[in-house]
């Protein structure tokens, strides 16, 4: 099958069992909506979806292949936000883009000004990161998710630090993503706003 | 939809690319360490008696437990950084072999700590009253020397990712396995002042470059993988 399933998963951290045997399975073009108090191991569960830690028991499974059999494959189709944006205060929106998306895609700087017209920084394209908003850096992340083509969205509270405008763009995003055919995995608290049909709901406890 | 696009070697000129810039937007980051190198070693003829036969005798040691200290203080640049802001996690996620990626990292920031030591080794040599005929194999020794240590240390650096003061643990990981580039780095040294052929200990070092930089991207990739989690 397209997306992205997960078999009876375990994991430790340290000497909490957070994962207790955890199973599901999102299609192409829906998206997966993660909610559980602060500490229910949110973050863990998709560090271990992106393949970054090590599972005790069970396995991930990314268009019904392992992907700790190919993770090169899989991390090609893959495009994860967490809590860092991964991006340079040194550099402008625009570098931080270009270098962000150049380990993957060759993309025209035409590319880049839209994306980060779309996102609502088309002025600030040449102003080093360090100088904007928490927000606009959120937004600025959103653009290199948007320009990475991914298959695969892993995405940890992305709306985080986001205004109201932002939090619709990330809607507009989202959706978009999976009308393409796209499948999300989302941790966030708040509502996405998607439509039904489209949405999975798991609560970690 | 997407299929890995770029070709491995692209990819990591962009992200040399990108590391080169942003040690040009700090550019005081990267000179501290041939600072440290550079005041340390002139330190020496400073603080003995002006015999010039004496500075001799231990311009080896001062050059050489120079250049492993400030390699050692270098490493705390290579992945900081892109470990607090999260760059790190993406470069590990972007589908290209990360061992590689790793490498091309290291590999920068030798040119911009190692390469600059190793360029300004002739005017601390000098201080240190080493004759000039030695000048050639001191560089030689230094250009294939803080190679190792680079790759050496970044294993390390890589390892200690995760802790949040990792300075004393990194010096006690890494010293240990510099030995060996201390040792014949400085026979090197001493052979060449002394007007002998310093070329056994030299091929000695080259082989050990050649080791580490054979080795190292793998042990990288692991140890980076392990801060990660």
């Amino acid at each position: 099958m397209n997306g992205i399933t997960a078999e009876n998963l375990h994991l430790w951290r340290g000497e909490v069992h957070v994962l207790r045997g955890l199973s599901f399975a999102v299609n192409a073009g829906q998206c997966l909506q993660i909610s559980g108090a602060n500490g229910a191991g949110k973050t863990t569960l998709l560090r271990a979806l992106c393949g970054l830690l090590p599972l005790e028991h069970g396995r991930v499974c990314w268009c019904g292949t392992d992907i700790a059999s190919d993770p090169s494959l899989y991390h090609a189709q893959l495009a994860y936000l967490g809590h860092d944006n991964g991006l340079k205060g040194d550099l402008s929106a625009i570098e931080n883009l270009r270098y962000g998306t150049a380990l993957r895609r060759r993309l025209q700087s035409p590319q880049y000004t839209s994306a980060l017209s779309t996102v609502g920084l088309a002025e600030q394209a040449t102003v080093p990161l360090r100088r904007l908003s928490a927000g606009q850096r959120r937004r600025v992340a959103l653009a290199r998710l948007m320009l990475m083509d991914a298959a695969l969205w892993i995405l940890d509270e992305p709306a985080s630090n986001l205004d109201a405008a932002g939090q619709a763009l990330l809607r507009s995003l989202l959706q978009r993503h999976l009308h393409a055919g796209g499948t999300a995995v989302v941790a966030t608290h708040q509502e996405l706003g998607l439509e039904v049909d489209a949405l999975r709901t798991l609560a970690l406890q | 939809m997407s299929t890995p696009g770029v070709p491995f070697v692209a990819a990591a000129a962009s992200l040399m690319a990108r590391d080169l810039r942003l040690a040009m937007r700090r550019s005081g980051d990267s000179l501290l360490p041939l600072g440290f190198f550079v005041v340390v070693t002139t330190l020496f003829p400073l603080a003995l008696d002006p015999d010039l036969s004496l500075l001799r005798d231990i311009a080896p040691a001062a050059l050489w437990v120079g250049a492993l200290l400030s390699s050692l203080l270098a490493l705390d640049l290579l992945f900081r950084d892109d470990a607090q802001d999260g760059a790190l996690e993406q470069l590990a996620l972007c589908g290209q072999p990360f061992a590689g990626l790793l490498l091309a990292k290291t590999a920068v920031h030798w040119l911009l700590t190692g390469l600059p030591l190793v360029l300004v080794a002739p005017l601390t040599a000098t201080a240190l009253g080493v004759p000039y005929s030695a000048t050639a194999a001191i560089l030689a020794a230094l250009l294939l020397g803080t190679l190792a240590l680079s790759l050496i240390g970044a294993v390390g650096a890589g390892l200690t990712l995760s802790l949040r003061r990792n300075g004393p643990l990194l010096a006690l990981l890494v010293l240990p396995l510099a030995v060996p580039v201390l040792i014949f780095g400085a026979r090197a040294t001493t052979l060449a002042i002394q007007g002998e052929s310093p070329s056994a200990p030299l091929y000695l070092l080259g082989a050990i470059a050649v080791l580490a930089a054979s080795l190292s991207p793998w042990a990288l990739a692991a140890s980076v993988r392990i801060g990660l989690e």
